[in-house]
């Protein structure tokens, strides 16, 4: 343990937070030195967001105090601690989706003239602009693209250029690089490391372990809304903390106890597939029963697209889709779910929930079918798979009638797992599998995974998170601006040797 | 369900204000017929509230109910076609008004807002040019063998005898029996809960393999099917129409009833029960405004303030149940 310095910076003491039927926060307490990056650690629903929401004035503490350079601030929102240095990027991104990137990263502070007519001085804009984008580096072509276009990892930059653009003294961001690739990560660290040097303090949350050991200067630990403990910079390891995560030690983090890791018969084929809106170059792949197929590559690679298309949500335009050798056709999601084709998407308050219908409504929605005729519903049968997989993936929620908004972001994930494990799938698509998911639950993930797919079950893995890839996959297939660039063996998988592709190296 | 409670509360005090303002206004006689009147309300309130539910608007119910009331009486009185299957054929153009604006929605992915207000207009045109006045009593000048039957469909749909009295309150009867319909449906049926979903989050239903156009635009076929009805009813309940006016304005009856019932216009909320309440403030509303012997110009004033009181107070409620939740 390190002793705080004199005045910290930031100092939370005892907060407390309660929401009906959950104690988010049960008298948790930390500090933040000038200049410090304070990763905070915990597993899914530990209290993280929460805790954060109620520094940066979006929530009201049930107890506690917050203080900001000695002196006890209780922000009544979030502009108010926008104005007084403190910003806070959120774990589900807030972007005006309809507005340009440069409307975006100004917005409710406009450079504006002509008095109380506000007009918008564009020039300024797009040049200040210009700077805060070169920072995260993303390219200037962006300022006039509409933010609803780019794809998740560039909105998540955009995002920080916009805290960037505040006289920013303590930013906060809530698991930043769920959604960036190993690439924009590095770039982010670079961010990081000279907004310490600028004496800016960082709180940083997130569930990828390895990152936190990168560039944090301390780490604390909540869990079930609590602080579970600290650890000064030489104590940061992995194993630390996870055991003050879950209160246990973990082994055998990437399982490989159910399947044999050599793929059967070829259970989905992809021929020569093009889809609308995609690249000019065919894609063929195949996913092989029992084996997890690993699928690499940088962000605009177009791996989520592909397997979109696959599912039926973008028409395909040539080639062909074989599930067992037979001809497959996918005019839309219905026959992909009705194959057992099914994918866990990416944005998974966008595609994957109704994030305002209750935990139980997204559990059933897709097994409708199974509960039942069309024309009612039974009832039992229904409370009786919602009670299954909420226990099976411990989901943690007051009730199934929470609505799925509410939960935790590693939850909210489970929910999505659980609809279509309630199915049993054939062929598994999973796009950013563990985005937001704490250890302890990736952990279970990896061994549902690893059970699926020793049951025959094909997965299809597509991941931004390096650790994953490597440590999953049985095979991993590289994707580069819309095409398979190649393929690697187990035997010849490392992390060069998939950057090397990633980035438009030819195959070896 | 506090929702319901705000609706429930209105009603309450509508209709003490009724007694309070005649005494005779609430005489059983008077109530039934209220009743009735509320049935014709509520028929054509349910497709709306079900449209409003999957996110979409239906403008175009006024001028499809006012279309039907005019093809009904055109059908029987100038092409000499009986009632019944008069009454089918102006059902089966509701259904397909319905699926052009439904398949115009979906394939298409035109606004609803817009398809529906340009189908305002067209019916209503449309109705103006098959007929300017319809009537049971031209109906059977010209058919005499056509009364039996129009008799029995009034008495039976309406409620009404042949000389006009009332008997009993079949269109409430009728709402009741669609509404349980509709709300089997709603609550008890996948197609309700791909309809809730649809509304709160169609991508989502979509991913979840929820056939979303279908889904949409066979609620449109409901919301103009219904509309056609009570175009029927309309007709069968009143002697004589004008096509100008005939259901004027019924779409935002319609939809303001849904609402006070509890459906959301975001889309994804809203009970079978609500909707039946909903339908019911406006007239109460109305028949309260004529019972004080104000002018009936009064009434849309009345009919907007009391709606918007009405909204208050509901959203009020439900802030005040979400603090104590
Ligand atoms: N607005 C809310 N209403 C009700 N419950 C809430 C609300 N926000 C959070 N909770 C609950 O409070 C608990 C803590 O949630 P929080 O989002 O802070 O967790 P977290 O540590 O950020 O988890 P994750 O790693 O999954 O993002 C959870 O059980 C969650 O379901
Ligand atoms: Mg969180």
């Amino acid at each position: 343990m390190t002793a705080p310095p004199a005045t910290p910076r930031l100092r939370a003491t005892a907060v407390g937070k309660r929401f009906p039927g959950v104690v988010a926060l049960d008298g948790v307490s930390l500090t933040l030195a000038p200049g410090e990056v304070l990763a905070v650690v915990g597993e899914n629903g530990a209290g993280k967001s929460t805790l954060m929401k109620i520094i940066a004035g979006v929530y009201q503490p049930d107890a506690g105090t917050v203080e900001l350079d000695g002196q006890p601030v209780q922000f009544p929102g979030p502009r108010e601690a926008t104005a007084a240095g403190v910003v806070l990027i959120h774990q589900e991104l807030n972007l005006a989706e309809n507005l340009t990137v440069t409307d975006n990263l100004f917005l409710g502070r406009e450079p504006t003239g002509g008095g109380g007519l506000r007009v918008l001085n564009r020039r300024a804009m797009a040049d200040r602009a210009a700077g805060l984008l070169a920072r995260v580096g993303l390219p200037a072509d962006r300022l006039r693209k509409r933010v609803e276009l780019l794809p998740p990892g560039e909105k998540q930059l955009v995002e920080i250029a916009r805290a960037l653009g505040t006289a920013v003294r303590v930013l906060i961001m809530d698991e930043p690089t769920s959604s960036l690739t190993q690439k924009e990560t590095e770039r982010l660290y670079t961010v990081i490391d000279a907004l310490r040097a600028d004496g800016v303090s960082v709180l940083y949350i997130s569930h990828r372990l390895a990152e936190v050991t990168r560039c944090a200067d301390r780490v604390t630990v909540l869990r079930d809304g609590k602080n579970a403990g600290e650890l000064a910079k030489g104590e940061i390891t992995h194993d630390n903390m996870v055991r003050l995560m879950v209160g246990r030690d973990m082994k055998q983090f990437y399982p490989k106890d159910k399947r044999s890791g050599v793929g059967g018969a070829p259970v989905l084929t992809l021929a020569g597939v093009r889809y609308r809106g995609g690249p000019d170059v065919p894609a063929s792949l195949e996913v092989r029963a029992g084996e997890i197929l690993g699928m690499a590559g940088l962000v605009g690679a177009g791996r989520t697209e592909l397997s979109e298309a696959v599912f039926g949500v973008r028409p395909l335009t040539a080639g062909e889709l074989r599930l067992d050798g037979k001809h497959l056709r996918v005019r839309g999601p219905a026959d992909a779910i009705a194959a057992g084709l099914l994918l866990v998407p990416e944005d998974r308050r966008l595609h994957g929930l109704v994030t305002e219908a209750a935990v139980g409504f997204n559990l059933s929605l897709p097994n409708l079918d199974r509960l039942g005729s069309l024309l009612g519903v039974r009832r039992r049968a229904e409370a009786e798979l919602h009670r299954t997989w909420i226990d099976r993936l411990r989901v943690k929620t007051p009730s199934a009638a929470q609505p799925a908004g509410l939960l935790s972001g590693g939850n909210q994930q489970k929910v999505v797992y659980g609809k279509w494990l309630a199915r049993g799938p054939r062929v598994l698509i999973l796009d950013e599998p563990t985005r937001g998911v704490d250890v302890g639950a990736k952990a279970e993930i990896y061994a549902l995974v690893d059970e699926l797919a020793g049951r025959g079950v094909a997965v299809w893995m597509i991941t931004s998170d390096m650790e994953e890839l490597l440590g999953m996959s049985d095979r991993v297939v590289v994707m580069h601006e819309g095409r398979v660039a190649g393929e690697l063996p187990r035997a010849r998988l490392t992390e060069e040797a998939v950057m090397h592709l990633a980035t438009g190296g030819t195959a070896t | 369900m506090t929702r319901i409670l705000g609706v429930v509360g209105l009603l309450v005090v509508l209709y003490a204000a009724l007694y309070e303002s005649n005494p005779a206004a609430t005489s059983t006689r008077s109530l039934t017929s209220l009743a009735n009147i509320q049935g014709r309300y509520g028929v054509v309130t349910l497709g709306a509230a079900l449209v409003i539910i999957t996110g979409g608007i239906d403008l175009s119910v006024g001028s499809v109910v006012g279309c039907s009331t005019v093809l009904f009486g055109v059908l029987m009185t100038d092409y000499g076609i009986p009632p019944l299957p008069a009454a089918g054929l102006v059902l089966l153009f509701g259904a397909t008004v319905g699926l052009v604006n439904g398949l115009l929605v979906t394939k298409l992915k035109l606004q609803p807002f817009l398809v529906t207000l340009c189908g305002m207009f067209i019916f209503r045109g449309a109705a103006r040019m098959i007929g300017s006045v319809v009537g049971a009593q031209s109906v059977t000048e010209a058919h005499p063998e056509f009364a039996p039957s129009l008799d029995a469909m009034t008495l039976y749909l309406v409620g009404k005898d042949e000389k006009g009295a009332l008997v009993f309150p079949a269109m409430f009867a009728l709402l009741l029996g669609l509404a349980a319909v509709v709300g089997f449906f709603l609550h008890r049926t996948a197609y309700g809960r791909y309809w809730y979903a649809i509304g709160y989050n169609e991508q989502a239903a979509r991913y979840a393999g929820v056939n979303v156009d279908r889904h949409r635009a066979a609620v449109y076929v409901i919301c103009s099917t219904l509309a056609a009805l009570g175009g029927i009813l309309l007709f069968l309940d009143i002697n004589t129409h004008q096509a100008d006016t005939a259901g004027a304005g019924l779409e935002l009856y319609a939809i303001l009833g849904a609402v006070l019932g509890g459906c959301s216009l975001r889309g994804g909320e809203g009970t079978a029960v609500g909707m039946v309440l909903g339908a019911m403030v406006l007239p109460v509303i109305e028949k309260l405004v004529n019972f004080r012997g104000e002018k009936s110009t009064v009434i849309p004033v009345v009919i907007g303030t009391t709606l918007l009181i009405g909204t208050i107070v509901d959203e009020l409620i439900r802030r005040r149940s979400r603090l104590n939740r």
